[in-house]
């Protein structure tokens, strides 16, 4: 109990607030990273994943992806990454590897997702009229919706853990508060660190969650 | 002095046989530590999944809340699990494995339970007919068929042990990550290339190993097909 106080009184001490390896730059810097890379690997995997899924084809490809996502270790990948040319852009390493981990979820579950689709809904739209576009988007999609948006919750939630990590690396973000705590050996630091990223990524969880509950409503509801 | 050697050490190279020769030794330290850290994790998240998930079948209230527990569980990052654990454990392999155990759990848990609540009831009525009790029902009917999920879970959980167990560098106990973590500071960079191909060879390894256990396990699932 006594490092918890001692977390707290590290987190509640204006000092740890400001300035560049304060609390509030790594909060921004971790937000900034999560949300940049969370709109690129959509406009990458999405797109991808919905005209494979409209097409039925590259099946074994957008599931496999997730499982080799899983077994290369994101630590290992940011390293490699650090010591390539692209080591030498600042967060360069930190941004390839957060899209690389990001993609595979969202590839996979939008795949999923527009496979799941009933056949019979699509073949209606088809015998009604509707082009290929027209299927894709007004009828394939709205109904793939939930499980797109599953994706983009795990993506996000995977961009996180991996923007934290990036610390061990030398990138920006909460993890490097974790990792000076490392350094200084102070225990208190360590902690009250890892609170703020435990928080951090709960918060997204619980957006997305939301998100996730609401959005298919609205999609549905204003038609 | 004589003049430094112009191998693919000196030159740093990515690919390097020399580094593979010279360093055999630390290179099988640490995939042994590798493996002993994924092993008792994910044994330890085992042991403690199955129960867990046994309770939650059995006594629909507990489910929802493991549910929760484990979903909050495995959103923390990798990282701050660790860090959350360093007052508990200190700087210590048991601080590793205390956290890979936490994340195999959350997989485990889910992939059991839908496992056990996949189980037809039909199939629970006919061996209740037959005279089975709770305990027989469950050990010789419903984890016997939950074992297909039960194992693609334990897949699940053990390649991505493998891969976490690099974050464990953070405090020295990351096996191969140890090798990575080193080679990052001294730029080495046939060090960090070889270390992250073997992590990526001992989860597919384990993965295919596990796929075999599967299979020689739940016979019947071959059966039926063919």
């Amino acid at each position: 109990m006594n490092t918890l106080t001692e977390a707290w009184g590290w987190l509640t001490d204006p000092a740890h607030w400001s300035g560049d390896d304060g609390v509030r730059h790594r909060l921004a810097q971790h937000l900034v990273l999560t949300v940049v890379c969370l709109v690129v690997s959509c406009l990458i995997a999405l797109p991808v994943a919905l005209v494979l899924g409209h097409l039925g084809k590259g099946g074994a490809l957008a599931v496999n992806l997730s499982n080799v996502g899983r077994a290369v270790p994101t630590f290992a990948v940011l390293v490699l990454l650090l010591l390539t040319p692209i080591g030498r852009w600042g967060e360069g390493p930190t941004v390839v590897a957060l899209v690389l981990f990001a993609v595979p979820p969202l590839l996979t579950n939008a795949y999923v997702g527009m496979r799941e689709v009933d056949r019979d809904v699509v073949r209606a739209a088809r015998g009604m009229g509707m082009t290929g576009r027209q299927s894709l988007f007004q009828v394939e999609l709205p109904l793939a919706l939930p499980m797109v948006l599953t994706g983009v919750r795990i993506a996000a939630v995977q961009l996180v853990a991996t923007a934290t990590i990036a610390a061990l690396a030398g990138g920006g973000g909460l993890g490097r508060i974790i990792t000076a705590g490392f350094n200084l050996a102070s225990t208190p630091q360590v902690v009250a660190g890892a609170v703020l990223v435990a928080v951090f990524a709960l918060l997204v969880e619980g957006v997305f969650e939301v998100v996730e509950r609401v959005a298919p409503h609205r999609a549905r509801g204003s038609r | 002095m004589t003049a430094p050697p112009d191998d693919c050490l000196a030159r740093n190279e990515w690919i390097c046989g020399e580094y593979l020769s010279t360093r055999r030794h630390i290179l099988l330290d640490a995939v042994a530590q590798h493996l002993q850290l994924t092993a008792v994790s994910v044994l330890f998240g085992l042991a403690v999944a199955v129960p867990l998930a046994v309770l939650a079948r059995r006594w629909g209230l507990a489910a929802g809340p493991v549910l929760a527990a484990t979903t909050v569980l495995y959103t923390v990052p990798s990282l701050a699990m660790f860090s959350l654990l360093l007052p508990v454990y200190g700087l210590s392999a048991a601080l590793v494995v205390a956290g890979l155990v936490l994340y195999s759990l959350t997989l485990l848990v889910r992939n059991i339970l839908a496992g056990l609540r996949a189980v037809p009831e039909e199939t629970r009525q006919a061996a209740r007919g037959m005279g089975y009790g709770p305990v027989r029902l469950l050990l010789t009917v419903e984890l016997p068929l939950a074992l297909p999920a039960g194992m693609a879970g334990l897949r699940i959980a053990t390649v991505s042990a493998v891969s976490l167990v690099t974050v464990g560098a953070i405090v020295g106990f990351g096996g191969l990550g140890n090798l990575i973590y080193a080679g990052m500071n001294t730029y080495f960079k046939a060090q960090v290339l070889t270390a992250s191909v073997l992590c990526v060879v001992i989860a597919v390894a384990a993965d295919l190993l596990l796929l075999a256990v599967q299979r020689l396990m739940t016979p019947w699932t071959r059966a039926g097909r063919g």
